[in-house]
């Protein structure tokens, strides 16, 4: 603890009580009570009624919330492969290359999602590469928009692993690929589950890229969310909110399991 | 399995810093050959260019008979065991000590009894289905030459093996790997260390390194009792090195006569005595030195004294005294002529 005095920490907890609460916690809360209404014109919900969950878990509500899960997860991974496989890669390069493949994997990162999502939209309108229309545009605008974090934090993890445990590998007569295999990536493994954690949560609340490009059959819960609360069905809207909000956080408690499992130190 | 290692002319640089210049050093089947240096002398490099991790601008690396040079690390067959032991987290102590037997892909029931037999050898038997983190750094380190010896190397790569363990466990696993080399007669040892000890002690020869250059090379008896130049001198087992003028039968250090053998070096010119301090005894006797005492120090079973001699400091350990002489006393120093060694004056001292 950085502050000693218990006064001094009294008064730590209490601005962040003040401060952090109600930007956080309040929001989060207005959500779940508003999920549970039919009114809310005073100070709290009223008439409330778990009929807004019943309509959020069955239906198109509930395709939606397959359609997300499915959508991040193939993202994830699809980010996770590429993204390990390119910082892995570019960890053999000169610097200046190496910078060269950063940058162009934080590029996603910097430009903005809507301007992705219409770059796809132009690029995968026309035969032979005819995507518009299809869940794979979706599930292709969430995998480039994810790959940079995926990439970032694993090529962080690589420069600080120890090159002695390579070499010790080596030393012992294991090819290249079997280091990887057997001692590269279960070294990187507890990055790998962060990072995987970290583009399953962005996936899973992706709005802006995707709709521009999402299909009739293929509506992820937000776009769900955004037009229930377009259509002024807060209610409703707040239920399908708190559904996606425990889906992701169910599995990314079960994300962080694995992650536990997988470190050593 | 190839056994012994041959430098030849051996270059390694690094953008344009050359680390190791022209190495020539051939290491016998069977035999412990200690690199000695202070960092920065090139030794590790030089156990790295064997290890395949760093390419020799010029050069070739021989394992037996085997040009290296161009080899991968992994087609080399050395064992290696580093100052970090760099034990694999994830895997169990057994695992660990498969590791290099499976990257071979060797059948299984030879695996697990290799495995077996290295354990038993570094005595790590009981400790099998532990994690690395759950060892003590001596445990971790024999796991680390078992893992190395499981593929029966012909060579064994030791880098600084002890560094990072306290000095008590130090000469304990010391005794280990003497024990552990008689019951691997055919394994030829490079053991890169800072510690004239541990090189003394288990090494069959020495090579001196500084400065990206071997200074000397020999059995630890020659290198200690006839020493080729001053950095030698000082760096294995500590020296009085003292700037003398050759006269004809001895020298004169500080205005006195010393008789020492001058055999070799030409009446009038400068060189360097070499005196170990254990060699200098109190009182009187042949070389006879007087001087000012500047400093006490009691070590136990020994007592140092530094003694100003015609402006030069004269080391001399003393069996513990029962009346140490104390600061500022005048006393007198000998050594017998045949404990001195003549040496160059001035070419290497770094």
């Amino acid at each position: 603890m950085l502050v000693h005095s218990r006064g001094a920490r009294w008064a730590v907890w209490a601005v962040f009580g003040v401060l952090f609460l109600p930007l956080f916690a309040l929001p989060l809360l207005v959500v779940l009570g508003a999920s549970f209404a039919t009114h809310w014109s005073g100070a709290l919900p009223s008439g409330m009624t778990v009929a807004n969950f019943r309509s959020a878990t069955r239906g198109d509500a509930l395709d939606a919330l397959t359609t997300s899960l499915v959508t991040a997860v193939t993202a994830s991974l699809l980010a996770l492969a590429v993204g390990t496989w390119a910082a892995l890669a570019a960890a053999r390069l000169k610097e200046r290359h190496r910078r060269i493949v950063d940058a162009l994997f934080v590029l996603p990162l910097a430009v903005p999602s809507v301007v992705v999502g219409l770059s796809l939209l132009v690029a995968f309108s026309k035969p032979p590469m005819l995507l518009n229309g299809t869940r794979w545009i979706v599930i292709l605008a969430h995998t480039v928009l994810v790959t940079s974090f995926a990439h970032q934090s694993v090529s962080a993890a690589i420069t600080r692993l120890d090159p002695a445990y390579e070499q010790a590998a080596a030393s012992l007569g294991a090819r290249p690929a079997y280091v990887l295999w057997r001692v590269r990536l279960p070294l990187l493994l507890p990055s790998l589950t962060a990072a995987a954690g970290l583009c399953f949560a962005l996936s899973m609340g992706e709005l802006s890229a995707t709709m521009m490009l999402y299909p009739p059959d293929w509506t992820p819960l937000p776009v769900l969310i955004y037009s229930a609360t377009d259509r002024g069905a807060l209610f409703a809207g707040s239920a399908l909110a708190v559904v996606l909000m425990a889906a992701t956080l169910i599995v990314l408690s079960a994300v962080s399991r694995v992650r536990n499992k997988a470190s050593y130190r | 399995m190839s056994s012994g290692i041959r430098f030849d002319s051996v270059s390694v640089a690094y953008g344009g810093n050359v680390v190791l210049d022209s190495l020539d050093l051939t290491v016998e089947p069977g035999e412990v050959m200690a690199l000695l240096g202070p960092s920065g002398s090139g030794k590790t490099t030089a156990l790295r260019a064997v290890a395949g991790f760093v390419r020799p601008v010029s050069g070739r690396v021989f394992l037996g008979e085997r040009d290296v040079t161009d080899l991968p690390p992994y087609r080399r067959g050395i064992g290696m065991v580093v100052q970090q032991y760099a034990l694999f987290p994830h895997l169990r102590v057994a695992d660990n000590v498969a590791f290099g037997l499976r990257a071979r892909r060797t059948a299984r029931a030879e695996v697990r009894q290799r495995v077996a037999e290295a354990l038993e050898m570094t005595g790590m038997t009981a400790y099998a289905r532990r994690h690395p983190r759950e060892l003590s750094g001596g445990q971790q380190q024999r796991v680390a030459i078992a893992r190395a010896l499981a593929i029966r190397p012909g060579v064994l790569l030791l880098d600084e093996p002890l560094s990072a363990l306290d000095a008590r466990l130090r000469s304990g696993m010391l005794a280990e790997l003497a024990r552990l080399h008689r019951e691997l007669p055919d394994v030829s040892i490079l053991y890169v260390t800072h510690d004239q000890v541990e090189a003394l002690t288990l090494a069959d020869r020495i090579a001196v390194m500084d400065r990206a250059r071997l200074r000397a090379c020999g059995t630890p008896a020659e290198l200690y009792r006839a020493p080729a130049d001053e950095f030698t001198a000082s760096f294995v087992g500590g020296a009085n090195l003292l700037p003398v003028t050759v006269g004809s039968g001895g020298v004169d250090f500080a205005g006195v006569p010393v008789k020492v053998d001058t055999a070799g070096v030409a009446a009038g010119a400068r060189a360097t005595l070499c005196v170990r301090p254990h060699a200098v005894g109190l009182g009187e006797g042949p070389n006879r030195l007087v001087g000012t005492v500047t400093e006490v120090q009691w070590r136990g079973a020994t007592h140092r004294l530094y003694v100003a001699v015609g402006g030069q400091v004269v080391m001399a350990d003393l069996r513990e005294l029962r009346d140490p002489p104390g600061f500022g006393d005048d006393v007198a120093l000998h050594f017998a002529p045949e404990d001195a060694v003549l040496l160059p004056a001035g070419v290497s001292r770094g």
